[in-house]
This record gives structure tokens, sequence and C-alpha cells, in this order.
């Protein structure tokens, strides 16, 4: 028997058979849907290339076994933008240079977009750098990185308080 | 990787007794299995079992062992009454890893000797009477205190370090009923010829983990932990510290080690002779010494020794001292300033 799974990805539900129960939140992004914005570095864990939301939470997708994932919410890097309209991280990430060769950009991205969701980190640089330390960058952009983290925090933020007004 | 079945168990019952590997985060079990070390025919996913959420227990807290590692360390009432285990968790891993990882898994998780994680080196943990690659081998991770020749690993947790520091205990279901062991002694110590017997029965299945009340120790609580960078690796020594102290006397002291054995290390002796001192560093370098009673190199790592009493001194030195308010940018670093010290 062929196992399905249900996830919504991006805001759209599928329903995705699938032969072999090996596959990783990953290969079944990359592999089967074609959403290669996420990116496979290490496999392992240890880089954060991988980096998704699942419901909300940035996990490591290498080490997410996607049978497991049934029900769950998925956001990549194709999910963010509104149409031409980039998220304000991604936005942020070009404004400070945060990155040389962009492999490591979109799990950059989207640990920064939960970094940010946590609320813990705020505008402390030490946090920032901290709580970004599951990602890494070996053309070593950490200044921009942290840089566009802390604008984009801000700008989050004033966004927020301009809607609660 | 292997060819597995997966099944998923939606209610303990179904989950206690499964034969197969439980899958919860998978973020240590997943890694093993694609490096070979793991080859299980079946998992049985208990991701979904209805643990996940952290309960006031007689003064202290039970946490469901499918809680995720993250939500333990930001939960208000471990901030509150065990920063100590909030410092360690959040001392470990990324939080990447911190999000999907579970408590349940967290005690579970191998040990990460290169040796063990290296299918072709002998191991006598991953495969009985094969020998042992690390002695003799790169050691820096390995054990200065219960260790025999038959293994020298190190359990990995921070967060055990610190569970064993407050006493905390294991529940586990099982096909014969529930038992519970302390959490200080839940992983065994290797025997004459291996890494000794695996810490649950077949079938058995870690339920929660319960957190006796925390007393006068809530706010003077610590972890420390020494690794080759400050964020995002293993320990090479940590500890964790709690104090109770009256008009500057040490009414109850806790001190575990981490990165030293197979187990976190709870230094009772230590601790005894805390009791009743004044909280100075005459009295934190002298319960170090003890903590280290007995300790002796595995390898090329007789460092370990002298660097786990400084560790334990000045978790010691930082729980006297009192937790700070907000944990610190770092946490449980070396290199920390006043803020954090």
């Amino acid at each position: 028997m062929t196992p399905t799974l249900n996830l919504t990805i991006n805001g759209t539900p599928q329903t995705i058979a699938l032969d072999d129960p090996r596959a990783t939140l990953l290969d079944l992004l990359r592999e089967r849907l074609g959403l290669t914005g996420t990116k496979k570095g290490c496999d392992r864990g240890q880089c954060g290339a991988c980096t998704v939301l699942v419901d909300g939470e940035r996990v490591n997708a290498c080490l997410s076994l996607a049978l497991s994932q049934d029900g769950k919410h998925i956001t990549t890097i194709e999910g963010l933008a509104e149409g031409e309209q980039l998220h304000p991280v991604q936005a942020a990430f070009i404004a400070h240079d945060g990155f040389q060769c962009g492999y490591c950009t979109p799990g950059q991205i989207m640990s920064a977009v939960g970094l940010i969701a946590e609320g813990e980190a705020g505008l402390d640089p030490e946090r920032v750098r901290e709580g970004m330390s599951g990602n890494i960058c070996r053309c070593a952009a950490y200044a921009g990185i942290t840089e566009a983290v802390l604008e984009a925090t801000r700008e989050m933020d004033t966004a927020a308080e301009r809607k609660s007004a | 990787m292997n060819r597995f079945d997966y099944v998923r168990a939606d209610s303990l019952g179904a989950a206690v007794g499964a034969e197969g590997a439980l899958l919860a985060g998978g973020t240590n079990l997943l890694d093993l299995m694609k490096i070979g070390v793991a080859t299980p025919e079946r998992l049985v996913d208990i991701s979904r079992l209805p643990l996940d959420w952290i309960e006031e227990h007689e003064g202290g807290l039970r946490i469901g062992a499918m809680v995720r590692n993250a939500q333990i360390a930001r939960h208000p009432a471990v901030l509150a009454r065990y920063p100590a285990l909030a410092e360690a968790l959040l001392s470990g891993a990324s939080a990447q890893l911190r999000n999907a990882a579970t408590t349940g898994g967290n005690v579970m998780q191998a040990t990460r000797c290169s040796y063990f994680q290296d299918p072709l080196s002998p191991c006598n943990r991953r495969e009985p009477g094969a020998g042992c690659g690390a002695l003799g081998g790169e050691t820096r991770n390995h054990a200065v205190l219960g260790w025999t020749e038959g293994c020298i690993a190190t359990h990995p947790s921070d967060m055990c370090v610190a569970l064993a520091a407050y006493d905390a205990v294991v529940e586990i279901a099982g096909p014969d009923g529930r038992r519970e062991v302390p959490m200080a002694e839940f992983h065994p110590l290797p025997d004459a010829t291996g890494a000794g017997p695996a810490p649950l029965a077949a079938g058995e299945v870690i339920t929660h983990i319960r957190l006796p009340d925390a007393g006068g120790m809530a706010r003077h609580a610590r972890y420390v932990k020494l690794r080759e960078r400050t964020s995002f690796a293993f320990a090479i020594v940590s500890a964790a510290a709690a104090l109770e102290i009256r008009e500057g006397r040490i009414v109850t002291a806790r001190l575990a080690l981490g990165g030293v054995a197979a187990r976190p290390w709870r230094a009772r002796a230590a601790e005894q002779a805390l009791e009743g001192q004044p909280a100075t560093g005459d009295s934190f370098a002298r319960a170090a010494e003890l903590a280290l009673q007995g300790a002796r190199p595995s390898g090329d790592n007789a460092a370990k020794i002298e660097l786990a009493r400084r560790i334990a001194v000045r978790a010691l030195e930082r729980a006297a001292a009192g937790t700070p308010e907000r944990l610190p940018a770092l946490p449980a670093s070396v290199f920390a300033g006043d803020d954090n010290g």
C-alpha cells in the first residue's frame, strides 16, 4: 500500500502519495514537488540550509521524516513573497548584502523569519547571532546577515505597530 | 538508508510493546540512519502521542516526553524555578533542532563518540564484542569518570545534566507496567566488556520527566558549558549547579557534570561537603576536588579533569551569585562578562 500524506505547502493543501517511506521533508520538497528553493547542504542537521517552517516554527527539513509531517503546514522560501512584494526579511538581506554565493540564503532567511516570530532576540545583535547559529554561511556573510535580521525585526515591529494603531 | 516499514502510534497503548525503533522528532535517529549506524526494519512514529504538555505536579513539574526542547526552555515555570534546565537546553544544538527534538528523544540520544558514529570502526556499543576504536584514538569528547576498557563514550545531553542535578525522575511505560528511574541513574555505566545494558527494555516508552519542587534553589541555579565554539557544539565538560543559601551558608547543594561519563555525573560527595559551608570560593574548590575524585584519563584527555574542576567551580560561583533575571545572550558560555556571571 502506498502511504499518502496531506500537507499544506505555502498555503496550498496537497495530498501526496509516497512510495518510499525514507523520504525526508527536504527530499519531498525538492525531488517530488519541484520546490528547489530549500537547499540540501550537509543533510545532517548541521548547516541549516534546509530550514523551513513547520506550523510556523523553524526546523531542519533534512531531519524531518516526510510521513511524520502529515497534516502540518509547511512554509518554504517560495512562500514568503506576496507576488512581487518581497518579505521584509528578503528585502533586508538584499539591502545589507546578507550573502555572497547565495546557497545558504533560503535557509538563513527562513531561520530569520522563525527567529523574529519567536520574539526573544529582539534588537540585541548578540542574541541574533546566537539565534542564527544553526545556519552556516561558508562565504562568512555573517555581518550582513546580522544587520539584515536586525533591520527586518525593526521593520516588522513598525509594520505591526502601524496595523494595531 | 535502509528501507523500513512505517507505522504511527496514536495512543500510548499502541506505542508500548510495539516492535521497531521509536521515532519522535527524528533529529538523532534519522541522522544515525543516514550514516548507517541505525538500521531499523520498522519505525514506530510516536510524535503524535498526547504527551506534549508541561503540568504542575506536587510543587514541581511533569514534562511530557513529546514536549519539544524549545518549549521547555521558554516555559515560564521552567525559567522561574528551574533556570539551569532552560540554560542547559539553550546551550545545546541549534534553534531548529531544539524546535524538533523531544524530551524523550533528548534522553535517548546516542553518544557522539566518532568511533560509534563510524560503522567502519570497531565499537562495543554498536556491536558487542567488536572492540573499542576510541581507545588510543581522539578522545576529547570521551569519559574521565565511570569508564572501562569496554567503552569510554560520554552521553552528550546538556538537558540531562541539569535534570540530574534537579533530582528529576524518568517515568517509563512498558508491557509489564510502569516504572520510574532517577535521571542520574537512567543511563547505564559501561561494564568490563561493553556499554552495559540498554536503558529501556524492548517495548518500553518514556512517558514523562518529573521535576521535584526546587524550593529555595530556584534563583540560585546555573549551567556552564565548555565547548570548542560558543554555540552549536557538544560539551567538552559542563556543570549544572543549584544552591539554597541562607545567611551566606549553603543549606542545599546540587552539582552534576556533563561530558565526563556515559551518564550525567551527579557529584553527591561534593554536595554533602558543601552543605553547611559558607558560599565561598574555598568551599567550591573543595567540592570540585571531591566531584572529580577517582577521575582518570581514558586517553589523551587528562586536561578534561582539571577543566571539569574549573567548570564546576564556575557553575557554583554563578549559582551562588544568583540567576540573572534574564538568561544571558550566550547561554552557559564561559566567555561571559559581568552580566553573565
